[in-house]
């Protein structure tokens, strides 16, 4: 049987472990293209906070050079985007004029940050922080006033790295407490007491409503919506990402509310056409954590593979992230609703967990600090186990809620 | 001991009336092997009565309310308080409540300055509460307040009939000679007669569960087989006793199988009983509270007396009634007259030659011709008003009296209550308008007297702490204020040890048994060095072994004894209540309350009932219990016990506010005393029963006061850093935030919050990371590893295994271990679950697998039953 033609659009994270899930399954099966607009190999996105702290160098965070690819008899494009796709012919056209025929496609094209909509958001000095260019950018800037805006991942990850090079950091977020996606009020308290105590600033509850010129087109300052003036040699956005769905809405495939929408075998509307990753709109959700786009990548490859008998079902991953050296980990509903039970553990110089049960099952939690029974809950929460007769022990962990040991014979011993 | 070490002082066990030797220096501590009463044993208590000493929550100094003042201050304010009563109206105002706590010397000075110089007779004791009973039925049947035996009687007797007490829980060391005596004899019967099921049973040939309050029955029954057998000893009757006929008519004549259904015994069980006696010369009865605290306690030992008259059994060896006192020094007062009804020195206070005798030696100037008022008339008058002005030493009536709360509201609103005492937070001292700190025990000097009429020296070997000071001292600064001085210008305890001695010799001028006029010229020395010795001084172990009594005629008196009273329960109060001592713990707790290891044993009040009464009335073991008498009520948990009637609940007497929120057993008991003895009926109160159910459970550390929830009992875990535990439960709803009230500041608080599930927690730390507090809440009782706990009071936890501390143990899940079973070691129920499960079939092979019962032995009738 003769190689058939796979073109995968993107070279970022998803794209590449779908490359190495299908080199295991079926390594001949298809003759490869990876175009990736990203000049240069593989990196790791999720080393690029490390990297802007200067707590790692660029090569140390490369995962696939170039020679893997030649390894693998794939055909690298990189430093260029895929300006379109005809469905019609099954061609990809990329802006450095590449035509590109094809079997299957996968699109993996990602997201993009979300930019500020705000008078002034065009000025130089206004950046993201989403890949390696973003970092060289942020690495190059002289010390001085930064402003973060968007008290998420993103911005507490972008803000700690840059604190740790030196700058004076403020951070805005317009909710009351940090990482409100993730962390209840509780949490996001002590996050920032931990993070204020390391030297960031924050300011909450408030939203930037215009960015100031410093009279030669750069930005000099981050004015709130109660007046404040935050002096800044930078903005650094980070309030959100949006799925990159821009070829995939030019060749007409069918789309969600944000991103491609694809079936539970990751197919798009033309059956030849897949994609994976944060540009994906599966059963009404996006995407933006590393483990459900391995996930994808898996379900997907094995579709390609024709060995596809896997379906893809949103798992819900916990979300376990360490920023400026603090461990959290959240998952799924934290906050609770009506009906909803929540226990509560806090030590105000240790660990804060925040267990939320409905109908005597895990369905949601926070552990913010101490999160080496994370893996406990997690299992716990997928299991979906009936825990009234672990109530008391729950917040104190695997441990506590082994099954207690035969009774020591301590006092005999005594 | 090392060679060079430092010689152990002699001293006495300042427990029960057993009257143990034990050799001390305030760090190391054994029983006297020289000492006649114990040869070497101690029982749990006195073993850990070190744990008791030590200067955490004594009283230190003399207070006039709440303000400190100096000891001339407050002895002019009480000298000045008691002459304007007397002056005003009459001796009869002013009493003395006191105590078998007390050493005979302070006792014999403050019965002389009531009697012989304040001119009022209104001097009683706790000893009323205790051994009234006995003193009036010796004094009815001998002439004189005198048990005729001696411990080694037990062990010589062929039977031995214990009545009315719980020797192996309140007597350890009697019991155990006891028990070591039947080992070697195995031939010798033990008879038990106690309502209850109780660990002295575990030595019973024959336990006769009968009817409570039916002991007169019982032994009249005794008397009249005896008679019908033609068991009696006629030359004895004839030659050394008067009034038997009258004894014998008073006895009835039922027929055994309609008497043993009235004592709720089996025929078959009464008659071995009766055939045994019948037929035992050497026969002791041993008799305690259960006889003494009765509506009838006097006509209980007659009847049990009466039995040995008949046989003449008295005084001989392995052969007697022995009454066995409960308090440490309870003979010492009853010799130098401590009870309103006494004199001094066995005299009495209606004779004229006695009275004359005892003024002349005292030089006293006004001797009262009445008795004084006996301990519940006496509180009675404290609430008319009649007393106006009271000292109490050593002694906490509004825990142990008869409608205690009625002797609380007296004392609140008398206008004169002095209080003298070494602790600071007793029930009784809160009434106090002038408090005196005492010495205790290692502080004081003086001497006891144990059941078997041994005088044991119990000297000082420990410094007084802050102020505290001799009661005699105190009681003779008074004397001199009141003008006084010459008849109380004592040296020290020696000087007063050698008056009363001597005094003892107007006794023997009248025909009676006390007599201790050899030691009336001891020198200080000698005094210091005395060895235990038991009077008469120049007679021999026995008293009447000849036959003569203290009577004018030299007879004994057989009394004709009523039949009892029947129960008085109705339809509101259908169960009767009796009470009683634990295994470690001793009266009102203000002193085994020290000592956390005596709480392991039980650390919570409660009521024994049987599994089936529980299940009528609707309560489970550990849960809890309403107990309403007329007088009061109480709240304590539940224990199933198969050992008691069905109408018959159990509680223990220690409990006091300082404890437990309402567990004080003797609030629920009215104030109806014996028409003889003036003793009141401890061991039946009508009472009823109702479960209750709290909304909540709870267990706090650190805190340190009781939260006024509705159920609360401290139980102590360590002595250093007055560190208790609180068991809390409530029927109200919930509010987490309340019991920081009662909770230390603490630098960070860990916090555990499950409103759903109704747990929360809260951990108190200081800067060093040690815990300060720690609160449990939940909708059952929380579990927790004390243990554990106490040590994060002691050293900072590292911040990796704080969370836990929330949690409340160290990693064993908080499983329950049960109850300490063996005190001296700590051994717990679990424990010796698993040895038995690992092959241990003997009390021996549980010793060796984990020591317990290997010390004291306290625990071996319970070790027994995790054998059975």
């Amino acid at each position: 049987m003769t190689a058939r033609r796979l073109v995968v659009v993107g070279n970022g994270m998803a794209a590449r472990r779908l490359l190495e899930e299908l080199l295991a399954r079926a390594p001949r099966r298809y003759r490869i293209t990876v175009v990736g607009d990203e000049p240069g190999a593989g990196y790791n996105r999720v080393m690029l906070s490390p990297l802007l702290a200067g707590a790692t160098g660029e090569d140390a965070i490369v995962t696939h050079p170039a020679g893997w690819y030649r390894g693998h008899g794939i055909r690298l494009i990189s430093g260029t985007p895929v300006t379109a796709i005809d469905r019609c012919r099954r061609q990809v056209f990329t802006g450095a004029g590449h035509r590109l025929g094809y079997d299957r496609l996968v699109l993996a094209t990602g997201a993009a940050p979300r930019r500020l909509a705000l008078p002034g958001a065009d000025l130089r000095g206004v950046l993201s922080f989403r890949d390696l260019a973003d970092t060289r950018r942020l690495q190059g800037l002289t010390p001085g006033d930064l402003v973060v805006v968007g008290g998420g991942f993103l911005g507490l990850e972008a803000a700690e790295a840059l604190l740790r090079r030196g700058h004076r950091v403020t951070l805005v977020h317009g909710r009351d407490h940090l990482l409100n996606q993730q962390l209840d009020a509780t949490a996001g308290a002590r996050l920032r007491a931990d993070l204020e105590a390391r030297g960031l600033r924050f300011v909450l509850n408030h939203r930037p409503a215009a960015l100031e010129d410093d009279g030669h087109g750069a930005v000099a300052a981050v004015r709130l919506d109660d007046g404040t003036r935050l002096p800044a040699r930078a903005v650094i956005q980070a309030v959100g990402i949006e799925p990159r769905v821009d070829v995939a809405r030019q060749c007409g495939l069918a789309l969600g509310n944000s991103g491609v929408r694809v079936d539970d075998t990751l197919q798009t509307f033309d059956p030849r056409v897949y994609a994976v990753g944060e540009c994906v709109e599966h059963r009404g959700r996006t995407f933006g954590l590393v483990a459900p786009l391995y996930h994808q990548a898996r379900v997907c490859a094995g579709h390609l593979a024709e060995q596809g008998l896997e379906r893809y079902h949103f798992e819900g991953a916990a979300t376990r992230l360490k920023i400026g050296g603090i461990d959290l980990l959240s998952a799924g509903d934290f906050r609770g609703g009506e009906g909803d039970q929540v226990i509560t553990l806090h030590d105000p110089a240790g660990g804060y967990r925040r267990l939320v049960l409905r109908d005597q099952r895990l369905v949601g939690m926070v552990l913010y600090g101490d999160v080496a029974d994370g893996p406990f809950y997690e299992t716990l929460w997928r299991e979906g186990r009936d825990l009234s007769a672990l109530r008391l022990k729950l917040p104190f962990g695997e441990a506590a809620c082994a099954p207690s040991r035969p009774a020591a014979a301590e006092e005999a011993a005594a | 001991m090392n060679p060079g070490a430092e010689p152990l002082t002699k001293t006495t066990c300042p427990y029960c009336g057993v009257g143990c030797g034990m050799l001390t220096d305030g760090a190391r501590l054994r029983g006297d092997g020289d000492h006649p009463a114990n040869a070497g044993r101690l029982c749990v208590k006195g073993s850990s009565v070190l744990d008791t000493l030590g200067e955490h929550g004594r009283l230190l100094y003399p207070r006039i309310g709440q303000r400190r003042v100096s000891w001339d201050l407050a002895l002019d304010e009480v000298a000045g308080r008691f002459r304007r009563v007397i002056e005003e109206h009459g001796p009869e105002a002013v009493a003395f409540y006191v105590s078998g706590q007390l050493l005979t010397e302070d006792y014999y000075v403050a019965n002389k300055l009531m009697k012989g110089f304040l001119g009022g007779a209104n001097i009683d004791t706790n000893s009323r509460l205790c051994m009234s009973s006995a003193v009036a039925a010796h004094k009815r049947a001998f002439g004189e307040d005198v048990v005729p035996g001696c411990y080694q009687d037990l062990e010589l007797a062929d039977l031995v009939v214990l009545t009315g007490s719980n020797t192996a829980w309140a007597h350890p060391i009697v019991y155990q000679r006891l028990a070591a005596a039947k080992k070697r004899r195995p031939a010798m019967k033990v008879v038990v007669i106690d309502p209850r099921r109780t660990a002295t049973c575990d030595l019973a040939d024959l336990h006769l569960a009968i009817r409570p309050g039916q002991d007169v029955a019982l032994f009249n029954g005794l008397l009249r087989w005896l008679h019908d057998h033609d068991a009696l000893d006629r030359d004895y009757i004839d030659a050394h006793t008067r009034d038997f006929q009258a004894a014998l008519d008073a006895a009835g004549d039922q027929p055994l199988a309609g008497l043993a259904r009235r004592l709720g015994l089996p025929a078959a069980d009464l008659g071995t009983f009766y055939q045994w006696f019948a037929e035992t010369p050497r026969t002791v009865t041993l008799f305690s509270q259960g006889i003494n605290q009765a509506r009838n306690g006097t006509d209980q030992g007659n009847a049990i007396i009466n039995a040995h008259l008949a046989t003449g059994r008295v005084g001989r060896p392995g052969a007697g009634p022995f009454s066995i006192t409960g308090q440490p020094n309870a003979m010492g007062g009853r010799e130098v007259g401590g009870l309103a009804n006494q004199l001094a020195v066995h005299l009495d206070l209606e004779d004229a030659a006695h009275r004359a005798a005892v003024a002349d030696f005292w030089g006293a100037p006004a001797l009262p011709a009445e008795p004084g008022l006996m301990a519940v008339d006496l509180f009675q008058a404290v609430a008319d008003g009649r007393i106006k002005a009271i000292w109490i030493l050593a002694t906490n009536p509004v825990d142990s009296m008869p409608e205690a709360d009625r002797v609380r509201a007296a004392l609140e609103a008398c206008d004169t209550v002095v209080v003298s005492d070494c602790m600071a937070d007793t029930d009784t001292l809160a009434c106090a308008d002038i408090a005196l700190p005492a010495l205790g025990w290692g502080e004081k000097d003086g001497t006891v007297t144990n059941s078997e009429r041994c005088v044991s020296r119990q000297p000082a070997f420990l410094p007084a702490p802050g102020e505290a000071r001799p009661d005699w001292w105190a009681l003779c600064r008074v004397a001199e204020r009141l003008g006084y001085g010459a008849a109380f210008d004592y040296a020290g305890p020696a000087d007063i040890f050698r008056e009363y001695a001597s005094m003892t010799g107007l006794a023997r001028r009248f025909g009676k048994q006390l007599d201790l006029s050899a030691a009336g010229d001891l020198s200080d020395h000698q005094y210091q060095r005395w060895a235990p010795r038991a009077w008469p001084l120049d007679g021999g172990a026995r008293c009447f072994g000849d036959g003569r009594f203290s009577t004018a005629d030299g007879r004994a008196r057989f009394v004709a004894c009523a039949p009892p009273p029947a129960p008085d329960t109705n339809h509101r109060r259908p169960l009767l209540l009796n009470s009683g001592r634990l295994r470690d713990q001793w009266h009102t707790m203000t002193r085994t309350g020290r000592a956390p290891a005596l709480f392991s044993h039980r650390d919570e009040p409660f009521v024994d009932m049987h599994p089936r009464r529980a299940a009528r009335e609707g309560l489970e073991e550990g849960g809890f219990v309403r107990v309403r008498g007329d007088a009061s009520e109480a709240l304590a948990r539940v224990r199933l016990d198969r050992g008691l009637g069905e109408d018959q609940l159990f509680m223990p007497m220690h409990w006091s506010d300082c404890f437990s929120g309402r567990a004080r057993v003797d609030a629920l008991v009215p104030a109806r005393t014996d028409p003889v003895s003036g003793q009141p009926a401890f061991k039946h109160t009508p009472v009823a029963v109702a479960p209750w159910r709290p909304a909540w459970h709870g267990v706090m550390l650190g805190a340190g006061a009781a939260p006024e929830v509705d159920y609360w009992a401290r139980i102590p875990l360590d002595r250093e850093m007055a560190l208790d535990r609180y068991v809390l439960a409530g029927g109200d709803p919930l509010d987490p935030a309340r019991f920081q009230d009662w909770l230390p500041a603490a630098a960070q608080w860990l916090t555990l919050d499950d409103p759903a599930a109704g747990h929360y927690r809260r951990a108190g730390l200081d800067g060093e990371g040690r815990l300060v507090a720690w609160l449990a809440l939940a909708p059952t009782p929380p579990a927790l590893d004390a243990d554990w706990l106490t040590r994060a009071f002691r050293e900072p936890v590292d911040a990796a295994g704080r969370a836990r501390l929330l949690l409340g143990d160290g990693g064993d899940g908080g499983a329950d271990r049960g109850a300490v079973i063996c005190t001296c070691y700590q051994v717990r129920e679990a424990t010796l679950r698993e040895a038995v499960a690992g092959g241990a079939d003997s009390v021996a092979a549980l010793g060796r697998r984990c020591r317990a019962g290997t010390n004291c032995g306290s625990c071996i009738p319970e070790l027994k039953a995790f054998l059975a």
